[in-house]
């Protein structure tokens, strides 16, 4: 239900502002060539991404997340419907022995983190006494209403009724703040209205996670900080891929190059490729343990067949009529190697080397979830255990964050070194 | 003896599936040195494996070649090509990609600084020597890749289509820089092309080939050449003769053309 009408939010803010921007706001920007083709439709290069829309998008994301997590940064009427606290009354209607009488519960719902005792309340007349008790917000109550009764279920009273609506056992009634359902043995059980919003055990608001943030950041996590834990996961993904692009290019170079190198790794190389170095960290651990032996072997595979499967098509992959220009020209085959070959592969290599780093920035995180004494990975594990989500979503969101940002590096990197990309 | 000659020539291509083509039969050929001998022939008759095999690319099945007294066997640098396209070195600048040859000769660094300003020079690129390759026009980088061929100052040119993928405006400049060029270096030059007025204008000699097995069907010797170095080419094709010859190569091969259907027909 309420994730119909996140999605619902959702797909009002991307019609909405796509009406508001395109039709209002970019109205007034200036044309350029593209904009003065006609067919953009099914012209790719005609699809730029809109700027506008991405901040939306990104902006509304931080909306859902804080509208069902009563952010503190939004105003109050923009929070989906709260999940109740305060005092709640309601009555129930106990009968026996062809006798009934009223009595009221008072139940307190407070906040989790506040520790509330049951309030005192007047016993009241007759054989059913009023009640009370404390719940925590989020969870429900058994009410052992008949426990200070004159006569109790034990008696042979049952309650029949609450607020004056008839209920049976296994029934529930709605009342103002929530629900009341009678156990299968008599008892009332009392659910206050948990509202639309999340749990922050389940999903913390923005600002909760802004605020563990900074405490991370001041005090680390786990007797390490936080740029320790980043800095393990990235050292243990360039060690690991610089040892695999070592190996593996001269490898898919021999590869590419000989019969022999070809016809003797090519088993190993097609079968090593489909499986996931994921599949790989139970025996790694079983063989290294967990400790950087172990993950920088891990990742070194991760990287090793990737490489080693680019530099191969890199070298495949060159016209022959450079290999014939070049010998025409007098180069020697080591000269060609070096003029020609390792050059005309670089492209390759750099986009092996891209996803070769993305896949070990992966493996690393899963690798750490498994076993580690520090790392992202590890961070956002422990801090799953201890129900620290707001930890876990700032290990997320890091890790997110790194990884676009390694290859926007590569990307970097790669305009930077091989400009003829694309251009033969 | 200075000059190339081929000596019953043959090459077969073994098939993965057991069949093998002739792509070319009993050869012979004799080029002196500095002629310029253009080359025309229906699709698959065999052009591009005679340039291969004299470039030293592919070892004929039999047949013997001797280039200035010693026989060929694979590439060197005494025999230059010129490809289609695609041979230019992307990650080199225009400079770079001419300095190739001498670069792996270990040719001092000034004196090929010399010689590549002067043929960049000589092929009117001067301006664009610190310039990527990519950022060439085609007819353009086909001049870089003249240009690169001359740098290594081989004794044979061996240029297969090399205008093929120009528009027909570079085309006849680059034609008249061949032309050119060949007067000025003195070089042996082989040019394949499928175009009958190219084949008629760059060659002295003219060699017409036919196809299964592949081999030399008729041979000409013209005058085109030779009136059109420094001329304006319109005027050579305005020459009594060049109609002629046009016209009598064009249906020949043309007829050559039928063959070959008629016989796939046949098969078929
Ligand atoms: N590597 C090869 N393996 C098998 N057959 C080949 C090979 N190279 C060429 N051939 C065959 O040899 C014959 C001659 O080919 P070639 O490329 O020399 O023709 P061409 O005259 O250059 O044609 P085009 O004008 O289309 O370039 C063709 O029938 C071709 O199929
Ligand atoms: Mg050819």
């Amino acid at each position: 239900m309420t994730g119909l009408f996140v999605l619902l939010i959702y797909v009002g803010m991307f019609v909405g502002a796509y009406f508001v921007v395109t039709k209002v706001v970019q109205s007034a920007t200036a044309k350029d060539y593209t904009s003065l083709k006609t067919v953009t439709f099914g012209d790719e290069s005609a699809v730029r991404p809109n700027r506008i829309a991405g901040v939306v998008s990104i902006f509304t994301l931080f909306l859902i997340w804080g509208m069902f997590t009563g952010s503190s940064l939004l105003p109050g009427f923009l929070h989906a419907p709260a999940p109740f606290v305060g005092t709640a009354e309601f009555t129930y209607t106990a009968e026996a022995n062809g006798e009934r009488d009223d009595a009221t519960v008072t139940v307190i719902v407070h906040p989790r983190e506040e520790k509330t005792d049951a309030p005192e309340v007047e016993l009241g007349d007759g054989f059913a006494k009023n009640d009370s008790a404390a719940i925590a917000q989020w969870r429900t109550g058994l009410i052992r209403v008949d426990s200070n009764d004159e006569i109790t279920k034990s008696d042979g009273a049952e309650v029949v009724a609450i607020n004056g609506q008839p209920i049976s056992r296994g029934e529930t009634v709605k009342i103002d703040s929530g629900t009341v359902t009678l156990s299968d043995k008599g008892t009332p059980n009392y659910a206050p209205s948990r509202g639309w919003q999340m749990e922050p055990l389940y999903l913390p608001p923005p600002e909760a996670v802004w605020t563990r943030t900074g405490k991370v950041l001041s005090e680390g996590f786990r007797s390490f900080t936080l740029f320790e834990h980043l800095g393990y996961s990235l050292f243990r993904v360039v060690a690991g891929f610089l040892l695999g692009a070592l190996v593996g290019i001269p490898l898919g170079y021999a590869m590419g190059l000989s019969n022999w190198f070809r016809g003797w790794f090519d088993p190993i190389v097609e079968f090593m490729r489909p499986v996931p170095p994921l599949a790989l960290i139970p025996l790694v651990i079983i063989w290294f343990g967990i400790g950087e032996t172990g993950k920088i072997i891990l990742l070194f595979l991760a990287a090793l067949w990737i490489m080693a499967i680019a530099a191969r098509s890199g070298v495949s992959g060159v016209n022959i009529s450079k290999v014939h220009a070049a010998y025409s020209l007098g180069a020697s085959k080591s000269q060609l190697m070096r003029y020609v070959i390792i050059p005309n592969s670089l492209p390759e290599i750099f986009t092996g080397a891209r996803v070769a780093m993305g896949v070990c920035w992966g493996t690393v995180v899963a690798a750490e979830l498994v076993a580690a004494e520090q790392g992202a990975g590890m961070m956002i594990m422990v801090a799953s255990r201890f129900q620290n989500t707001d930890i876990v979503i700032l290990g997320i969101i890091l890790i997110g964050v790194i990884g676009f940002g390694i290859d926007m590096l590569m990307r970097y990197a790669e305009r930077l070194l091989v400009p003829w990309k694309g251009k033969a | 003896m200075s000059g190339l000659s081929i000596q019953d020539l043959s090459m077969r291509f073994e098939l993965p599936n057991g069949g093998s083509v002739q792509a070319l039969e009993n050869v012979s050929l004799e080029l002196k040195a500095g002629e310029l001998m253009s080359v025309l022939g229906p699709s698959g008759c065999g052009k591009t494996t005679l340039l291969n095999i004299v470039a030293g690319f592919l070892a004929q099945t039999s047949g013997k070649l001797v280039l200035n007294g010693h026989e060929i066997s694979g590439p060197d640098a005494e025999r230059g090509m010129v490809f289609q396209k695609g041979a230019l070195f992307e990650w080199m600048s225009v400079r770079e990609n001419v300095g190739f040859g001498p670069s792996m000769k270990g040719t001092p660094e000034k004196e090929k600084r010399e010689t590549v300003d002067h043929l960049l020079d000589v092929v009117g690129l001067q301006d664009f020597k610190e310039k990527a390759v990519y950022e060439l026009s085609g007819g353009m980088q086909q001049r870089v890749a003249l240009a690169r061929c001359l740098a290594n100052d081989p004794d044979v040119i061996l240029m297969d289509e090399p205008l093929g993928a120009l528009d027909a405006l570079t085309r006849e400049k680059m034609q008249s820089l061949v032309l050119k060029l060949w007067k000025e270096t003195g070089k042996t030059i082989i040019l394949i092309t499928h175009s009958v007025e190219e084949a008629l204008l760059l060659g002295e000699r003219l060699i017409v080939m036919a196809p299964r097995p592949g081999r030399i069907h008729k041979e000409y010797r013209l005058p085109f050449a030779e009136l059109g170095v420094g001329a304006d080419l319109r005027e050579v094709k305005k020459h009594p003769d060049f109609g002629v010859k046009r016209d009598e190569i064009l249906s020949m091969i043309w007829d050559m053309e039928e063959e070959i259907m008629g016989r796939t027909e046949d098969a078929a």
